[in-house]
């Protein structure tokens, strides 16, 4: 049992703000030198059990023939630094070379960035990372992020510039990024400037194999788009899915049940995204997690939701946006190769979301599409904070709690920790510029009041 | 060692512990368990009425001698500490010098000048206790800061919430730079010549030494058996041991006991002066103790600011923080920061003082600039004042912090009644100042954006949102101040968007009302 403890542990740490999140940069950096002495050998083999190199689990994409791995990589959280010169965070290229080299090396073979992605670094660093290796041991897949700009120039700029910072000649995956919240968006960003129809003629070329979209937003939009197969024919859809959406997807999210089975439908593959929900599914409530290692005690908390997203057959990848070595290790393990979930297990995990919604969580996912914010302040990172309290039970529900006290200084010496006092809830102006770009549909203005509002109750120590 | 030496250093051991710990607590409890420590402080007691405090000092001095000087004074203590490393450099160091009568009476009718003529900030800089305050706060305090800070980086990789990391920031360059001199002046001073400051500059030495001259106990030398080897006068500190005429200068001793511990024939002994013996200096009549006159004080009305505030002064860079908005925006990328912009201090007509400080006045009168307030104020809202007739006075400002409403912690932590003990409750109906909203600033006209940051804030709920165009509802809403709600705590100038002035900041007030 004691192993794993410490794994949760380090779960743990994920959400902890830009402290950590500095300091996560060098705990990956020895991590991966400790990986590095196993360099050369096929396995490594330690208290957490072997990363396989040569068992992971591929999917095939029939009309393609594309074998790709059922990890993909999501390279929307790619380790950063904090700059020598002191002036904000880039990315830590080592870092993503090891674990680029670390994923192709134990099978992983897909990898899923975008031009917005980690401040709009995301695509140069992946591209850098995978170009030290054959074009044809990898699938790259990127997106079209004219999320600001939808007039054609800026759209197609875009789409070019992709090709430069990955180093490519041919995307094997393009995506419309993040549709189905409204139709106007999606007509104004896709159609009005003939994207879409250059994008069918670009896959015509053979610059573009597979053609499809990501989707957040509403069931009718969902279908609308949908129905465009029948012309368009769209290669591959990109859905959120994990066994707490699957039937209870909360804000403007569908119920992943739902766009699985319209899918399926049409033969569409799936590629997934969100299936740990940006970690809120491995940093789960103490006793949550308890009730997971009680069913199997050696897999990670993580491993669940990894075996959900990825046993339907129509599943091509199921996308992870690995920061640390850790991580990609677990996910490997998890899918090297996958053990697909019994009924009885799948069950059990519907049970677990059920209990799980007792908890009051904010579904941040940590996707960072709010930031940055124009008054500064650092919106995921008091989403996690909070998250992290109500998971660890440090969130009291009254004054009158028994563990008030130590509840009232983990939370505010948390708050403290993980977010920097100009960046707290408290300084939020409600202009709600951040609101348009939540995938999750949190009225993040509406939480930051209740957040300041309970410290401020905390802070006071007021009675309620 | 003899036992009263042992005495001496064990007190005198504490007391400067008590006191430094005081004023390097980040906790903010210390002053709970060790505030005593200021308040037995004479000035303090003085400025602060505490009566039974003064009568048990002057009650002690008469009966022991300067005793003060050596275990309860920190600043004295903290002088014996530097002059020890300066005799382990060099022994028998010190020499007799007679009394710098001119000098040391010029300095405490300057003192007591200053003092009833409200330039507290003059007699503050000659004072002991308030001067340690100033070097406890200003070099101590950041080391000690410090050193919680890698605690807290120690606590957090342990998942401890033991700890939690707090800022260090120089608040006032004049008080950093009084502090600085001051203790460079007094080690070089105790280094040479042990407690020059004491018994040339010290007002409250030169005070305490007015009623010594008379005390009951005191050394005193046996010319029996004394061989008039010097050993003695060249280890007194206080350089007052006259071994020629065998007279001890009792103005000056601080009844360290140092000359009873180095005499070779046991020939000084701490004891009951004889009348016939009392060879003691005569004493110097007309000079009775003022210091009860203290209370009196008339302070002048504290300064204007002296140029005409300008508005347009704190309005420029007001368009900093929108345009790098705007560039994040250009093409929306995930992630990252926005920049930002530390606040300024905006120019005030009238400073902000503390709730429980009552008036610019009372503050004016009362305070030595101890600066035991500006260090336990947890939000950073309390600083030394930086103006001439203020300096080292603490005075408030919202950069960092505001004036958070379930705090009081400066009315307790203050030794001599100038910031006044008030309770939660009273605090929430003391007006110190009242906000003032700047047009130019506000977000709300300049980047056309939603807030209402400063009213959802305001603990009194002074602000109200109106429309910007009087004839049109809808309009986006601005913020207005009753000012008769207004109690000036800051959260609003604190909290506001606008950066690096804030588009709405406390004005002070010269008395404070309760509302």
């Amino acid at each position: 049992m004691k192993k794993d403890n410490i794994k949760i542990k380090a779960n743990d740490m994920i959400g902890r703000g830009e402290f950590l999140k500095r300091l996560g940069g060098g705990a990956a950096v020895t991590a991966v030198a400790l990986a590095g002495c196993g360099k050369g050998t096929v396995t490594q083999s330690g208290p957490l059990g072997e990363v396989p190199t040569d068992k992971m689990t591929y999917r095939v994409n029939k009309e393609k023939g594309d074998r790709v791995s059922i990890l993909g990589y999501g390279c929307m959280r790619w380790p950063t630094r904090k700059r020598a010169d002191g002036n904000g965070n880039e990315i830590d290229q080592e870092t993503v070379n090891e674990l680029v080299d670390y994923a192709l090396s134990h099978g992983v073979n897909y990898f899923d960035t975008s031009p917005a992605y980690v401040q709009g670094w995301s695509e140069r660093a992946t591209g850098i990372a995978l170009s030290r290796h054959p074009r044809s041991s990898y699938y790259l897949a990127t997106k079209l992020s004219n999320f600001s700009n939808h007039t054609r120039e800026s759209s197609m700029a875009m789409y070019r510039r992709s090709f430069e910072e990955l180093q490519t000649d041919y995307m094997d995956y393009y995506l419309l990024h993040s549709i189905g919240g409204s139709m106007g968006d999606f007509n104004s960003r896709y159609i009005d400037n003939g994207m879409l129809d250059f994008l069918i003629q670009e896959r015509e070329a053979g610059r573009v194999r597979n053609l499809g979209w990501s989707f957040h937003g509403r069931k009718e939009n969902f279908d609308e788009i949908l129905a465009m197969h029948e012309k368009v024919h769209w290669d591959f859809v990109q859905i959120q899915m994990n066994y707490s959406d699957w039937r209870n997807a909360r804000g403007n999210n569908v119920n992943a049940e739902y766009l699985y089975a319209e899918l399926e439908k049409r033969s569409i593959p799936i590629v997934i995204m969100e299936p740990l929900l940006g970690g809120r599914l491995s940093n789960v409530p103490d006793h949550i997690a308890a009730r997971l290692k009680t069913a199997r005690p050696d897999s990670s908390v993580a491993s669940w939701a990894f075996r959900f997203a990825g046993s339907r057959d129509m599943i091509l990848t199921v996308l992870s946006g690995m920061t640390y070595m850790e991580h990609l290790q677990d996910n490997i393990r998890t899918y090297s190769p996958l053990e697909p979930l019994t009924e009885e297990e799948t069950e059990f995990l519907y049970e677990t979301a059920e209990l799980m919604l007792q908890y009051p969580t904010i579904p941040c996912n940590d996707c960072q599409y709010c930031m940055p914010c124009p008054y500064g302040l650092d919106i995921p990172g008091i989403l996690l904070h909070y998250n992290k309290c109500v998971n660890e039970g440090n969130l009291p529900a009254s004054s009158g709690d028994e563990n008030y006290r130590k509840a009232r200084r983990a939370y505010l010496v948390g708050y403290l920790r993980s977010v920097e006092k100009e960046r707290q809830a408290d300084r939020c102006t409600g202009c709600k510029q951040c609101n348009p770009h939540c995938p999750q549909s949190i009225d993040i203005p509406r939480e930051m009041r209740r957040i300041d509002e309970f410290t401020e109750k905390l802070k006071q120590k007021l009675e309620f | 060692m003899s036992v009263l030496k042992r005495v001496r250093l064990v007190l005198a051991i504490l007391a400067i512990l008590a006191a430094m710990l005081l004023f390097v607590d980040v906790s903010g409890a210390a002053h709970l368990w060790l505030g005593w420590i200021a308040k037995i402080q004479l000035l303090p007691a003085i400025l602060a009425l505490n009566l039974g405090v003064v009568v048990l000092l002057v009650i002690l001095t008469l009966l022991f001698g300067r005793v003060y000087c050596s275990v309860i004074c920190p600043l004295g203590i903290f002088q014996d500490v530097m002059a020890r490393f300066g005799k382990m450099s060099r022994k028998n160091r010190y020499s007799y010098s007679p009394e710098r009568k001119v000098l040391r009476y010029t300095f405490f009718v300057l003192f007591i000048a200053t003092l009833v003529g409200g330039v507290s900030s003059v007699a503050g800089i000659l004072e002991p206790y308030s001067s340690f305050g100033r070097i406890a706060s200003n070099l101590f305090t950041p080391v000690y800061a410090w050193g919680n800070n890698l605690l807290a980086y120690i606590s957090e990789r342990a998942g401890s919430y033991a700890f939690y990391p707090r800022e260090v920031w120089v608040k006032g360059i004049g008080t950093f730079v009084v502090a600085v001199s001051t203790l460079v002046v007094l080690a070089v001073l105790a280094w040479r010549n042990g407690r020059t400051y004491c018994n040339t500059v010290c007002p409250v030495g030169t005070l305490l030494g007015l009623l010594s001259r008379w005390s009951v106990f005191a050394p005193v030398i046996d010319t029996e058996k004394c061989i008039s080897c010097k050993i003695c006068s060249r280890n007194c500190k206080s350089a007052c041991i006259d071994i020629a005429n065998h007279k001890i200068d009792y103005s000056r001793c601080v009844v360290c006991m140092d000359c009873i511990d180095v005499c070779p024939k046991d020939a000084v002994s701490f004891r009951l002066r004889s009348k016939s013996k009392a060879a003691a200096s005569a004493p110097d009549g007309g000079m009775k103790a003022k210091a009860g006159n203290a209370k009196q004080t008339v302070a002048k009305v504290a300064e204007k600011a002296p140029d005409a505030v300008s508005r347009k002064g704190f309005i420029t860079g007001a368009g900093l923080l929108a345009v790098s908005a705007v560039r994040a925006q250009e093409m929306k990328v995930d992630g990252g920061f926005a920049e930002i912009i530390a606040k300024k201090v905006p120019k005030r007509e009238t400073r902000i003082v503390p709730a429980g400080a009552q008036s610019l006045r009372h503050l004016a009168s009362h305070c030595t600039g101890c600066q035991l307030c500006v260090e336990a104020c947890p939000n950073g809202v309390l600083r030394p004042s930086g103006g001439l007739m203020t300096l080292l006075q603490p005075e408030m400002g919202f950069e960092r912090g505001y004036c958070r409403p379930e705090c009081v912690v400066c009315s307790e932590a203050c030794p001599t009644g100038a910031i006044v003990k008030i309770t939660v409750p009273e605090k929430s109906s003391i007006q110190v100042g009242h906000a003032v909203w700047i047009r130019e600033n506000c977000i709300v006209l300049r980047d056309e954006q939603d807030c209402d940051n400063c009213a959802r804030h305001c603990p009194t709920e002074a602000i109200t949102m109106v429309p910007s165009d009087p004839d049109n509802r809808r309009s986006r809403k601005i913020p207005a101040v009753n000012v008769e709600r207004c109690i000036g705590c800051g959260a609003c100038e604190n909290l506001c968007p606008s950066r690096p002035f804030s588009a709405i900041y406390v004005e002070g007030h010269e008395n404070h009302r309760t509302i």
